[in-house]
């Protein structure tokens, strides 16, 4: 493993950020240290996947991503590729609900793991929702939500998309604090999830990746 | 026989002359029939609580906004209406006949006090949030990094002069406040003074006592239904609240990520804050002028679900300061009522290191068979009958998982049924099912 992986991989974050500056120093392609970056993400979402990392560090790998992010900005060519995405996601959290860290996770180990996240926010009425789903075209789209008065914010959404004929061919999954198989029925998705794996186990099912 | 003087009372003696004073409130009741009801209720809940068996399983409900979606108004309704909103919470009492009071007090302080007072820490409806929105905390980081070592130093002061004229508008004015020790000293007294003389103090003060007189207004009318309910035969259940030192610190001051960053930033700040916060835990309940109308202290626990951190920062981070703050309540006669809000899966092993029948845990998401082989054995358990079968299920599966977690959790004695988590919006026929539940499978004898 990379020095770069390991130290962001063990959350050592000012390790990480000085061997960033020192690697910049020596001349390495910026390009490279962002895609090393990108690896230690993937080590820390197996982390997490595996019941060692929690919220405390998935967020201080976001934190330390963002850093880095920022120091290579000024170094990275315009040619930047873009590598390719294994499908989109809109994710918000419900119109009347303002909960935002479990909404965020899901959206972070997401792109951890290949997608490309249109995230609307907070408090997202119906009708951005569907525009969204309409400008985007994404293969999955995400509610968030952690109160009670989610539920049926979450159902009116989904009649809303599909009032707007854009609902065939779209998977919803529904996930917070209280969503379970009677509120997906209550809702209308097709599926809940309990955390944020569920979330990439069901966006890669879709997208047909294992 | 005379009273032993407080401050020689053993915990238990407290403890006792506390639940004596709300098995007895003292106050007339509407008829005997009321009498015979709350007795039935209190001597059934506090069974429970001593973890012994009652007649039959008490049942209660973590209510939020619900009485206000039964009735038909809106959380911005409840809170700018505070007469009709304490008259919706007596007529949900009176239609659904739980075993403990369903209160309107964290519900429906007016708004008007919160926009007088420029309350920033929080949405509330119509401010922030839609209408049909109960209020919901703004995730900010309110307190700084650098402010860590005069939170520690002193608590009050940081409060008084830092973190309130940043948070709440109406508080601008103490931002300038010196020292209070000024006052020990005649000629320092002057250097004290001259800021209440400025023009935004003067406003400050004018806006805070605006709102407090709003809040006795409210509390006029309010605390008079809570009264009536009482006379009518419902038993009060919290008689205060407090919270976890980690979460007073991570919640509203530092907020959820700047606080688990701490966590590998910080650590010793993080511990340290704890460790003083747990005072300011425990003397926000024993420090209160007057008596609590009930033993029962409310706490709110937030950040160390699963989920939040790992077993070891768990071990670390939250439970130490926790559980010195639940004893320290313990001694003075508390009763501290912890909502786990989430799942507790991972920490019954560590929580269950408490004194026997000293707290109640209200479960939402929890395995209720482990919890009642763990903590169960020296606590009452609560819930978990999940909030999404009361909003979207039928009366007949909520009858099921009531009677199946009242033969898991039930086994003799300790536990009162209830939802797992607040709920703001209703089906009256499953909270109708939920206390026949009680009624149906929950008997001892």
């Amino acid at each position: 493993m990379h020095e770069l992986v390991q130290a962001m991989a063990d959350m050592k974050e000012e390790e990480a950020l000085k061997i960033v500056n020192d690697l910049l120093a020596q001349g390495e392609d910026p390009q490279k240290i962002l895609d090393l970056s990108s690896q230690a993400m993937q080590v820390v979402g197996q982390r997490y996947q595996e019941g060692i990392y929690f919220l405390p560090e998935l967020i201080m790998a976001g934190e330390m991503l963002k850093k880095i992010s920022e120091i290579l900005k000024p170094h990275l060519a315009a040619k930047q590729t873009q590598s390719q995405k294994l499908g989109k996601i809109v994710l918000g959290t419900v119109r009347g609900d303002i909960h935002d860290i479990g909404k965020d996770i899901v959206g972070f180990m997401l792109d951890v793991n290949g997608f490309e996240v249109v995230d609307l926010g907070i408090d997202v009425p119906e009708e951005k929702f569907v525009e969204a789903v309409r400008e985007h075209k994404p293969q999955v789209l995400a509610l968030s939500g952690f109160l009670s008065i989610a539920f049926d914010s979450m159902k009116s959404t989904i009649e809303e998309v599909e009032k707007a004929g854009l609902r065939e061919g779209l998977k919803v999954i529904i996930g917070g604090g209280q969503m379970d198989d009677t509120i997906r029925r209550y809702t209308g998705a097709d599926a809940y999830g309990d955390d944020a794996m569920d979330a990439v186990a069901f966006a890669k099912e879709v997208v047909g990746v294992k | 026989m005379t009273e032993k003087p407080w401050n020689q009372m053993t915990p238990e003696e407290k403890r006792a002359w506390r639940i004596e004073r709300w098995r007895n409130p003292g106050i007339p009741f509407a008829s005997p029939e009321a009498e015979e009801a709350y007795k039935a209720r209190i001597n059934r809940l506090i069974a429970a609580i001593n973890l012994e068996e009652p007649d039959r399983v008490p049942v209660a409900l973590t209510a939020g906004w619900a009485p206000a979606d039964w009735a038909g108004i809106t959380p911005y309704e409840a809170m700018t209406d505070a007469a009709r909103a304490a008259q919706v919470w007596v007529d949900f009492n009176l239609e659904f006949q739980l075993d403990v009071m369903v209160s309107p007090v964290l519900q429906t302080t007016p708004a008007a006090v919160f926009e007088t007072l420029d309350y920033r820490l929080y949405s509330w409806p119509g401010h922030g949030v839609a209408k049909t929105a109960g209020y919901q905390y703004n995730e900010k980081e309110w307190m700084l990094p650098e402010e860590y070592d005069h939170l520690i130093a002193d608590p009050t002061d940081y409060m008084v002069r830092v973190y309130l004229p940043r948070t709440v508008g109406a508080f601008a004015g103490f931002a300038n406040l010196t020292s209070f020790f000024d006052f020990i000293e005649l000629p320092f007294v002057s250097g004290h003074m001259a800021v209440w003389g400025t023009p935004e103090m003067a406003e400050s003060v004018e806006r805070l006592q605006k709102a407090g007189k709003m809040v006795g207004e409210w509390a006029q009318v309010t605390f008079a239904k809570i009264g009536e309910l009482i006379t009518l035969g419902f038993p009060a259940y919290w008689g205060g609240s407090t919270k976890a030192p980690f979460d007073i610190l991570g919640d509203t001051l530092r907020g959820t990520r700047n606080v688990v960053l701490d966590l590998y930033r910080r650590p010793d700040k993080v511990l340290a804050a704890c460790e003083r916060l747990t005072q300011v835990a425990i003397d926000f309940v024993t420090r209160r002028p007057g008596v609590p109308a009930t033993p029962v202290i409310f706490i709110p626990l937030h950040k160390g679900a699963d989920g939040f951190m790992s077993d070891e920062q768990f071990r670390t981070f939250y439970w130490p300061s926790l559980r010195a703050t639940l004893i320290g309540l313990i001694e003075e006669g508390y009763i501290p009522f912890l909502f786990a809000e989430g799942g507790y899966n991972s920490r019954l092993e560590v929580i269950k290191d408490l004194p026997k029948a000293s707290t109640i845990w209200l479960f939402d998401q929890t395995d209720m068979a482990k919890a009642k082989e763990t903590i169960g054995q020296v606590a009452c358990i609560q819930g978990n009958v999940p909030l999404s079968l009361l909003c979207a299920g039928t009366p007949e599966e909520v009858t099921s998982y009531a009677r199946h977690l009242i033969e898991i959790a039930g086994k003799g004695g300790g536990f009162v049924l209830d939802v797992g988590a607040v709920l703001d919006t209703t089906k009256a026929e499953n909270i109708h099912a939920l206390v026949k539940a009680a009624q149906e499978y929950g008997r001892y004898r």
